[in-house]
């Protein structure tokens, strides 16, 4: 007998809400809840994409209420915002105790124990279950892009980066080394991402980390000064944004059946540049804050004092600023007015910083406090609750797109100097349009293409998405020389008689 | 000062529309009784099979038409009186124009067979045959499509993804033959049956059978079967919907004539897209080519021409894509289906069990490079259109292919295996 595909969905949907119901009422251990999940995603899978053969598989998307935004949507969406409330402010609601754990938590004591020697935090819980979504959903969503070898490179590599870099290795480390405190030890994870990795607390614990903590701190100097920028350049920020970083790798499997929900209004552009301008001058300004504090304590005056610390902030962000103007001179348009203009308010804001403020308090207000708001706004409302909480509502790269300071430098980097480019290939446009359906970064890709006009954004991630869905084969990600990417939108091709000769 | 008057805000309407707005002051008004916005029609299809949104359709916001002053009015025209230079609505109302565009578009071309105003008997061409389909389609079960082109088999796909069973009905030997070369249209006929649906080559419907109500409810085939069908797509091909203006002065043919510069004559009444037909096409054009890209193309030199400067209609090199379910298609220059071997020789390559196959045609005695066709690889546009227009040899265009590949990254480099094929004939 064979079952229909519909059955197999069911099947597998029952199946992985059990696995839920079973952790959620912590009965036994964590296998049997995982494998149930995992079955049960991996029988949907069958199901949603067995039948049809390899090729796009994105029948339905919109009729069905789960992801166009119907009532199985919000209702997602609203659970996954209150697990994301419980974690961040409620964590005894999901057992975590003070001296023991009960609940959900204590179901992954053992695991933790294992790992890294200690019983589970609501962390640790979280962070198991991001690495699980990861590498289940990856596994769905290698299976639904089976055809397409960009989508399985890139979809392996998240998960490798997830389950080894972010996931497995911390927790090694911080075994292998329980004298020392805390510090971050996922290799990947750089500042700005990162938001702590300037702060006092931070840079002392890694100061006083031996080895290990000095490594990190220069490994974390050395990614974002120096290696994230010749990657960037060189591929585009989707290196890291759709091949490494953790918060893409959930939104690219467990968020991708939510990708078309982003929305490709020029209004939501518009929201899009002054809110990432915004968040990188403020992360930077706090960054900036928080070191200039740093250096007026005891461990930092060491290093060097805050006049220096300033000097060399001013010096470095004049070098940012009259680079990409003498660069750019050919090219002034608006990317280029914003990233000047931003920088030019960081030096206002650093000046502001060192005339105003005394050791304990930044512009008035106390250091402590800013390190805990900005936490607390970006590190965990924005990212997790907005971030991930409304994946079915507003799509999977809320947080990306408005949020991540780190995506806005290396958009800034890409925009302004990179090879990448999405090519569109010369006059085979049709405007269908599903192309900026499924930029889940909002990105009105047809509006390019159909000009037969390069895309050159600073948000796209480079997912490739766009590229796999067209019909008539017109978009294509490629690395190439910079000077010829922003060429001026001319007819399409096929033409004799477009304004530059024969093209 | 009267305005430019585009009727039919498709591709070549907008376009025209667009590309005179950058260029001059003058006002714009459109008409067009489908749709109140341009939409892109060749999304329909994934409108019905839930890939997009209906919103998705629309390649420009609102906000667009009155940023660029272009005016629309959602209206059936009936009359045109190119002596007062007006045109005339259904309501009754006129409206001046300075000049007038005509897009008209297509529509499907009716089925000659008894049965064919049955209701549910459609083709699938404007917004409003989506429509229909959609509100028909919780009561289908099985549909018919007649008709082996590129609507046909888009129309199999979307009735396919919605749970219905297909009868496809294929006058010719095998889909689509007349284009694809042997090889090329095998590969889409297998492609087409393995996902369920069944393809019925040269096959002869001999009539439509309805039931009480008046809705079709059978296909009769010569042969005698009697096949069951809520739905039947009309998909023989389009025509230029010229219908009201048949019995003018305007000279027409199958579409309206126009020279060169898409002028009719009529004065100051130029003819665009899909309704337009040259008197003298180009060498190797066809007087009517209902595809998308040809309508930008004229949309686009017209409006070069109501901007000041006089263009001629010059298309480059042909070129032209397709999908079939999974299997991409483009075309770029000159390949026949059945190539006359004293003009036209063949080579391709296929790949030994993927749906992937590229075939090169040229000259026999100048190896001169006349086009080339693909299936499931994608191929660079610029890198043909460049080669064709340079006149290059067959063995100039395969020395560089490498160049030509515009596959995603980290495809399957077919080039090695391509080579050694190509050499060995």
């Amino acid at each position: 007998m064979t079952l229909s595909p519909q059955l197999y969905q069911r099947l597998g949907a029952a199946s992985g809400l059990l696995g839920l119901l079973w952790s959620m009422l912590s009965i036994g251990t964590l296998g049997p809840s995982l494998g149930l999940m995992t079955v049960g995603v991996l029988l949907y899978s069958w199901g949603l994409y067995g039948p049809k053969g390899a090729g796009i598989q994105n029948n339905g998307v919109w009729h069905n209420a789960l992801t166009n935004r119907g009532l199985w949507g919000w209702t997602l969406g609203l659970a996954l915002t209150a697990f994301y409330v419980c974690i961040y402010w409620f964590p005894e609601v999901l057992g975590f105790g003070k001296e023991t754990n009960t609940g959900v938590v204590a179901l992954f004591d053992p695991l933790s124990y294992t790992l890294n020697g200690n019983r589970a935090t609501q962390w640790f819980m979280y962070g198991t279950l991001y690495s699980f979504a990861i590498v289940v959903f990856g596994g769905k969503f290698l299976w639904k892009y089976r055809h397409n070898r960009y989508q399985i490179f890139r979809t392996l590599s998240v998960i490798f980066f997830q389950l080894i870099f972010a996931y497995w290795l911390p927790e090694f480390l911080a075994k292998m080394n329980p004298e020392t405190p805390y510090f971050a030890k996922d290799l990947k994870n750089m500042w700005p991402l990162n938001y702590y990795f300037f702060d006092s607390w931070h840079l002392k614990n890694m100061l006083k980390g031996e080895t290990l903590g000095l490594f990190f701190l220069i490994w974390g100097l050395l990614l974002i000064f120096v290696i994230s920028p010749i990657l960037t350049y060189a591929y585009g920020k989707r290196w890291y944004c759709s091949w490494v970083c953790g918060c893409g790798a959930l939104a690219e499997t467990a968020g991708d059946p939510f990708r078309q929900l982003s929305s490709t209004k020029i209004s939501v552009w518009k929201l899009e540049r002054w809110m990432i301008h915004l968040v990188l001058v403020l992360s930077l300004l706090t960054t900036i804050g928080l070191l200039w504090s740093f250096f007026g304590g005891k461990t930092g005056r060491e290093i060097m004092s805050q006049q220096q610390f300033l000097g060399g902030t001013l010096i470095f962000l004049s070098i940012c600023l009259v680079g990409i103007g003498v660069y750019k001179r050919n090219a002034w348009d608006r990317d280029t007015q914003y990233t000047l203009l931003s920088l030019g308010f960081l030096m206002l804001g650093s000046l502001a910083i060192h005339s105003f403020s005394d050791p304990r308090h930044i512009l008035g207000l106390s250091a402590v406090k800013v390190q805990k708001w900005y936490g607390f706004g970006i590190g965990a409302a924005f990212s997790g609750v907005l971030g991930v909480g409304f994946y079915p509502i507003l799509g999977s790269r809320v947080w990306c797109r408005f949020g991540c300071p780190m995506a806005a430098i290396l958009g800034l980097q890409q925009r302004l100097f990179s090879r990448f480019r999405i090519t569109t290939n010369g006059g085979q446009c049709i405007s269908c349009g599903n192309c900026s359906t499924y930029c889940e970064m909002g990105i009105d890709v047809r509006s390019y293409a159909q000009r037969g006009e390069n895309i050159v954004r600073s948000s796209c991630v480079g997912c490739g998405i766009c590229s796999a869905v067209c019909p008539r084969g017109v978009l294509r990600l490629e690395n190439d020389s910079p000077n010829n990417r922003l060429q001026e939108p001319i007819f399409p091709l096929g033409h004799l008689n477009s304004q530059k000769g024969t093209l | 000062m009267d305005p430019v008057i585009i009727i039919g805000n498709g591709i070549a309407g907008i376009s025209c529309a667009r590309q005179l707005r950058k260029r001059s002051d003058v006002p714009i008004c459109i008409v067009s009784e489908e749709s109140p916005y341009f939409f892109a029609r060749t999304a329909l299809m994934y409108v019905y099979m839930g890939h997009m949104p209906k919103r998705d359709l629309y390649p420009y916001e609102k906000s667009f038409w009155k940023k660029n002053r272009l005016d629309r009015i959602q209206e059936r025209v009936v009359e045109i009186r190119p002596e007062e230079k007006t045109i005339v609505f259904q309501s009754g109302k006129t409206q001046t124009y300075s000049r007038l565009v005509l897009a008209l578009g297509s529509k499907a071309r009716s089925l000659p067979l008894p049965g064919s105003d049955l209701q549910g008997v459609r083709g699938l061409y404007h917004w409003q045959d989506l429509e229909a389909l959609e509100a028909h389609t919780p009561k289908l079960k099985q549909a018919s499509i007649i008709g082996g082109g590129l609507i046909g088999v888009e129309l199999a796909e979307m009735l396919h993804s919605r749970g219905i069973e297909v009868d496809f009905w294929v006058r010719e030997s095998s889909f689509w033959n007349t284009v694809l070369p042997p090889e090329e249209s095998a590969i889409i006929n297998r492609h087409i049956e393995s996902h369920g649906i069944r393809l019925h080559l040269n096959a002869q419907v001999q009539a439509l059978q309805g039931d009480d109500e008046g809705a079709v409810s059978h296909v009769l085939t010569a042969d005698g079967k009697e096949v069951p069908a809520q739905w039947v797509g009309a998909t023989i091909g389009v025509e230029p919907n010229i219908e009201f203006l048949k019995q003018s002065s305007l000279e027409t043919d199958r579409g309206i004539l126009v020279n060169p510069y898409l002028e009719t004559n009529w004065p100051d009444v130029y003819a665009i897209g899909d309704c337009a037909q040259q008197k003298n096409p180009p060498s190797h054009r066809r007087p009517i080519e209902a595809v998308w890209y040809t309508g930008r193309m004229m949309g686009e030199t017209l409006a070069l021409t109501l901007a000041g400067k006089k263009e001629a209609y010059r298309p480059g090199p042909w070129f032209n894509s397709a999908k079939f379910f999974d299997i991409e298609y483009q075309i770029y220059g000159q390949l026949s289906a059945q190539a006359d071997p004293k003009n036209e020789s063949q080579i391709f390559w296929q790949h030994p069990s993927a749906a992937k196959l590229i075939r090169w045609s040229f000259h026999p005695e100048t190896r001169l490079f006349l086009g080339v066709n693909s299936l499931g690889i994608r191929l660079r546009h610029e890198y043909f259109h460049n080669h064709l227009l340079a006149g290059s040899t067959i063995d100039q265009v395969i020395s560089g292919m490498q160049a030509a590949y515009f596959d995603p990254e980290f495809y399957p480099n077919y080039h090695p295996s391509i080579l050694k094929t190509l050499n060995s004939y």
